[in-house]
């Protein structure tokens, strides 16, 4: 289900006029060839607008297109940057203003976007300071410095009602001001850019495309709870963010605008970007300032939260990369601009990447409280191959399960737990009816197998056995018992799990066996895989336990 | 089970109280406190297995969890805190499902055959799998199968028993700060393992054996000499001499049902007797004796102007931590071997001679509350008659579990003496089994030799409990000596360092690597906790105080020893049997 990588084969009529039909399978033919079919999937796509010469290949979650591409070339770009992951130079697309194309895709139709956080990417060069000034960059830090207090800063942000968007929803101006109130001479700012779920790279885009955006927001951050150093725990498979954000880090030292005495002021702050472990929960802000501490990437106790015993034990804001890009414009524009926008108890836009059997893909920035419908039907163009929709993934296997008939549902923080789903980090992934659903939600449980630290119980050995008795119904050996089983551990794990990853993910489980119920029926008690997906060998008796 | 402590009932007297409702009853709890601790002051002693005294919360397990109204998940509580109001049920249908799971799912990765386990009868898993009547294993899959690690000669890890509760980590680390071992890979893969993945012999493990104390089940346990032992003993060509620690007095009686702090020397004579050792000696005896050349040894470097602080040396687990983490302070460690080996060296040689047997056809024993003494009997430079001075050392509970093999129950036996003449020793030797024991000894005895006079108040009160480190200032002859104790080797530390930079004030050093000294050392019986230390402590002065004679060097069959073979203290035939020296380790 999830892919490391999505290759993506434009399919206009054009495009396949220049041959794009054989392009996609000689691609096919070369990611068998070297055992990547599992990892690496190739889709069509439309066009990406004008700008961009026929056929092309773009390839996700790197954001690189090569353009124009031919049947022959193909052999090198699955072998260096599929399998090796190096970008072929001399095939890439170079943009007009003669740099890679590293920004998001435009998606039709416009009218449904909505740019706050995203407002300078594809448009600025990320890597030179004075596109960003010229855009406005760092007058909210200028603005802070000289005519706000730090706790009309807070109240600001506290007004805008923004939610963390790293996917817990929680109000940023609170968690600001826990960390301002807490005491401590000494305190940090953190940005959360591991950015681990599958089928998002949001973060990414904000990094590479707009990184002082979030330096910024850092700083004032910084200035807002009384903090004199950030750090930027970076995903260490994105190295391109992180090439981006030294260079930003360099050029606003240079400028004064990081550093000591920031803008003439007395406030001085500074920015340390660490790589991250590579782990899906060190994205937890414990289990990340673990890391960041050079320890076992494992959850902290909570509480104390890290408002009061964060980073080295001091108080300390983790925010995501996507809330800290929304400050410059709040403070800019004022907290009732940013109210104005999305829905009264959810305000802002959010990011959305759309992954999965849908006809686009990509990212879109919109305001919060667009349904599920208006993303995947209008925005995604519906469904790949005409196929019916079987659910859609949102914010990655730990967030929520949407299923058809939540189609119509707002989207925003607080909505969707009225339908035991949730927002997450807005990832979308949508999955057609040709899917079968245990073996979708296996997919799900063998990640959080995968991404499990091992210290609690619940989640070391409780999605051992989900995977376990999923198996067994995908051989055919599965039994109603089975069925009451999962449902059983996946309650359990939900309330007995220590962290966020393993109380959420039995999520997509419970959601499933509810809604498809009768599919899994269908493995357990008629031996059969309705979409013809599983192996279903032949029925095997179960041991008999010896009777004396 | 832990019980609620002191210190616990100090913070309920100084600390506000809030009021909560504990399953249902109301109830009044110090501020602060666990939920844990809470529901203990309340005579309710929630299972756990991964939470234990004296280390930092992990919360881990997920055994001990509870509801509490309001609360959507169950919470941990050996890591929540009451707060005032908070409304707990630690029985509800909710909680007792989730713990009985927990169980089920740590089980259905776990071998079932307790009988073939070390720890069948004191394995908390099992216990809590008979408490909560666990009849089957309703998720079964998968199952993690592992090499057992042989590698060290004195602990063995068989991580197929292991439930992950990281005690053994958090012990290593907290307590002893050697970190020998840690967690390694991640969700089901997890396993503990010594760092860089070798094995635990080729380790900075010092054999300390504090994680087994720690370790609620089979997974870690002592390399078992008890086969060894029998055949010894089964063997009419073997002469066999057991010799048994100070420690061991106040501690075997516990696997045998007798409370901790109970002094069994005498029955415990008469057991091993039973058992079929040719002789039952003291280790006792060789602590005297290490008084004597370890005090010469002080006076001298302090008269001679030799390198000081003097650091004892009685400790296996302490000698390996220097060899590896302190070898600049190599010169500083006295190089007594220690009260086991200088036993066996002198048994085969004076004794031998004495009895006209072969050392070759001699076979040292020791019972030991300790791990890093079968370490240690291995050492090469441990071959003072050119045979191992000691050959084999077991552990309080191996050798309990021989007695019990046997049937003999110590409760039951007579009262009798250590035989003639390694069996003689005074209070000052007893009082080896505890921290700041050996302190009190050779503080006894320098006195007197550097004085010539008699000292009237034996008892040194402020080396002795359970403080991490203790000091005191002695006058001998209008000089003040600074000595220090410390035990558990992450208290060592704090004192070495300030050896290590300049700072240290101290002439003389006690480090022993187990807290409590060798009465909480890593072979005593399980459970060793604070409160049972606190009483085996108890015990072992009141060993000392029903002893006539609390002096070394006032031990005559010491005198004897000097007399007859070994010539002057620090002399050279003494040099020769008694001390060693030290080899620098890889840190790692
Ligand atoms: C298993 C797990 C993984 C997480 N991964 C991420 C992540 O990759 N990026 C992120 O921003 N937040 C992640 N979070 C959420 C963080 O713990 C935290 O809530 C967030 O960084 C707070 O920032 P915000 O308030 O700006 O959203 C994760 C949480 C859990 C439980
Ligand atoms: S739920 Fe437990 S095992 Fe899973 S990631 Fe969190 S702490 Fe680790
Ligand atoms: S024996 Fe001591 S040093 Fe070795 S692993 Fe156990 S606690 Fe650590
Ligand atoms: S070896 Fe023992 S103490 Fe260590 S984690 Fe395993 S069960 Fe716990
Ligand atoms: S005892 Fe509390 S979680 Fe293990």
């Amino acid at each position: 289900m999830f892919y490391r990588a999505h290759v993506l084969v434009e399919m206009t009529s054009g495009s396949i006029a220049l041959g794009a039909a054989q392009l996609k399978e000689q691609l096919e033919r070369e990611i068998a060839r070297l055992g990547l079919q599992d990892e690496v999937k190739v889709l069509e796509t439309g066009s990406f607008g004008a700008a961009i010469p026929s056929p092309f290949i773009a390839v996700y979650p790197d954001n690189i297109v090569y353009a124009p591409v031919s049947v022959q070339h193909v052999r090198k770009i699955v072998e260096e940057h599929l399998l090796k992951g190096r970008v072929v130079k001399e095939l890439l697309f170079i943009g007009e203003r003669g740099r890679d194309v590293t920004a998001f895709i435009p998606l039709s139709p416009m009218a449904k976007e909505k740019r706050v956080v995203l407002r300078n990417c594809g448009l600025i060069d990320p890597l030179n300071i004075e596109e960003y000034i010229a855009r406005d960059g760092y007058m909210a830090l200028a603005k802070v410095l000289t005519e706000m207090t730090p706790e009309e800063v807070i109240e600001v942000v506290k007004r805008s009602g923004l939610q963390g968007r790293g996917g817990a929803g929680f109000p940023t101006g609170l968690k600001w001001e826990f960390t301002r109130r807490a005491e401590g001479e000494e305190k940090y700012i953190v940005c959360n850019a591991d950015e681990g779920e599958p089928g998002t790279f949001k973060d990414r885009l904000i990094l590479e495309g707009d990184p002082h955006s979030v330096l910024e927001a850092m700083a004032i951050a910084g200035y807002a709870v009384g903090a004199r150093e950030g750090y930027i725990y970076v995903r260490a498979e994105y190295p391109q963010s992180i090439r981006h954000l030294e260079v930003a880090i360099v050029q606003a030292r240079e400028r004064g605008l990081l550093g000591e005495r920031i803008l003439g002021t007395s406030f001085s702050f500074d920015v340390k970007i660490r790589r991250g472990a590579g782990a899906y929960v060190c994205g937890e802000e414990t289990a990340l300032l673990e890391s960041i501490e050079g320890k076992r990437g494992e959850p902290r106790v909570k509480p104390p939260y890290p408002p009061q015993r964060g980073l080295w034990g001091k108080p300390t804001v983790i925010n995501n990369v996507e809330t800290l890009a929304n400050i410059p414009p709040i403070i800019l524009n004022g907290p009732e601009w940013f109210r104005g926008i999305g829905t009264p108890t959810c305000p802002g836009t959010k990011v959305f990447t759309l992954t999965g059997n849908v006809n686009t893909l990509g990212l879109v920035e919109v305001p919060m409280g667009i349904t599920l419908r208006e993303l995947v039907f209008e925005i995604g163009g519906g469904i790949r191959g005409g196929h019916g929709l079987k659910l859609v993934q949102t914010g990655g296997p730990s967030g929520g399960t949407m299923t058809p008939d939540l189609l119509d549902v707002p989207m925003a923080f607080d909505t969707l737990p009225r339908y035991n789903s949730a927002l997450g980090s807005g990832a979308l992934t949508v999955i057609d009816d040709t899917h079968c659903i245990v073996d979708v939600v296996r997919n799900f449980a063998e990640f959080f197998l995968h991404e499990s630290c091992g210290k609690c119980t619940p989640c070391r050995v409780g999605n051992r056995r989900i995977v376990d008795i999923l198996e067994r119904i995908a051989k055919g050996l599965g039994t109603l018992e089975d069925l009451e089983k999962l449902s059983y551990l996946g309650h359990y794990m939900k309330a007995t799990a220590f962290c966020g990853l393993g109380q959420a993910a039995p999520n997509p489980l419970l959601r499933c066996l509810e809604f498809f119920r009768d599919e899994f029926e269908a493995h357990v008690r008629e031996k059969r895989c309705p979409q013809g997906i599983c192996a279903m060998k032949p029925q095997a008796q179960p041991k008999k336990t010896l009777r004396v | 089970m832990v019980k609620v402590t002191s210190e616990m009932r100090e913070k309920a007297q100084t600390v506000s109280l809030v009021t909560i409702y504990l399953d249902g009853r109301e109830v009044r709890v110090p501020e602060g406190v666990t939920l844990l601790e809470a529901c203990r002051m309340e005579g309710i002693h929630v299972p756990t297995l991964c939470h234990f005294e004296g280390l930092s919360p992990w919360g881990g397990c997920r055994m001990c969890v509870v509801e509490v109204e309001g609360q959507p998940n169950l919470v941990a509580s050996c890591v929540t805190q009451v707060r005032g109001g908070m409304r707990i049920w630690t029985s509800s249908k909710k909680v007792r499902e989730a713990r009985k799971t927990n169980l089920e799912l740590l089980l259905s990765n776990h071998p079932l055959d307790c009988q073939l386990c070390d720890r069948n009868g004191s394995c908390e898993l099992q216990s809590l799998a008979y408490q909560f009547g666990i009849r089957e294993i309703r998720f079964q899959g998968e199952r993690k199968v592992y090499e057992v690690d042989q590698s060290s000669p004195s602990i063995k890890r068989d991580p197929n028993r292991c439930i992950l509760c990281g005690r053994c980590v958090r012990t290593c680390r907290e307590i002893q700060t050697v970190c020998a071992i840690d967690f390694a890979n991640r969700g089901f893969e997890t396993v503990i393992s010594p760092s860089l993945g070798l094995p635990l012999g080729e380790s900075v493990c010092v054999n300390c054996g504090q994680c087994i104390l720690a370790c609620p089940t089979g997974a870690l346990s002592e390399v078992s000499h008890v086969e060894m032992v029998w055949d010894a003993i089964n063997d009419p060509q073997k002469f066999v001499i057991l010799q048994t620690a100070p420690a061991v007095r106040v501690s075997i009686g516990e696997p045998f049902g007798l409370p901790p702090g109970t002094v069994t020397t005498g029955k415990m004579v008469a057991a091993f007797r039973r058992l079929g050792f040719d002789r039952v000696f003291d280790t006792n005896f060789a602590a005297d004796l290490t008084i004597i050349e370890e005090g010469h040894e002080f006076i001298a470097r302090l008269q001679q102007g030799g390198k000081l602080p003097l650091i004892t040396s009685c400790s296996p687990g302490w000698i390996k931590f220097m060899e590896h983490f302190y070898p600049e302070l190599m010169e500083n460690v006295s190089t007594c071997k220690s009260p086991q080996q200088m036993f066996g060296a002198v048994a085969k040689t004076y004794y031998a001679q004495k009895l006209g047997i072969d050392p070759k056809d001699m076979v040292v024993v020791s019972i030991m509350p300790c791990t890093a003494k079968k370490f240690e009997c291995q050492r090469d430079e441990m071959r003072a008659s050119g045979f191992q001075d000691v050959d084999f050392s077991l552990t309080t509970r191996e050798a309990a579990r021989m007695l019990q093999e046997k049937g003999i129950d110590l409760k039951e036996m007579p009262e009798e003496d250590f035989d003639d003449p390694l069996g003689i020793s005074t209070g000052a030797a007893a009082v080896f089994g505890a921290t700041g024991g050996v302190m009190e000894a050779a503080l006894r005895s320098v006195y007197e030799i550097l004085t010539g006079k008699t000292l009237e108040k034996v008892d040194f009160y402020s080396v002795r409990g359970m403080d991490g480190v203790k000091e005191a200032t002695v006058e001998i002859n209008g000089m003040e000596i600074h000595v220090a104790v410390a035990h558990g080797l992450g208290n060592a530390r704090k004192v070495l360092d300030e050896v290590k930079a300049g700072r240290s004030k101290y002439h003389f050093i006690e480090i022993m690597a187990c807290p409590g000294g060798c009465i909480g050392g890593g072979g005593q019986p399980i459970p060793t906790n604070l409160e049972i230390r606190m009483k085996r402590i108890e015990a072992i002065y009141q060993v000392d105080r029903s002893l006539p004679l609390r002096k070394s060097h006032e031990n005559p069959a010491i005198k004897r020893l000097y007399e007859e073979f070994l010539g002057e203290p620090n002399g050279e035939r003494a040099h020769h049997l008694l001390h060693t020296h030290y080899v620098p380790r890889e840190r790692m």
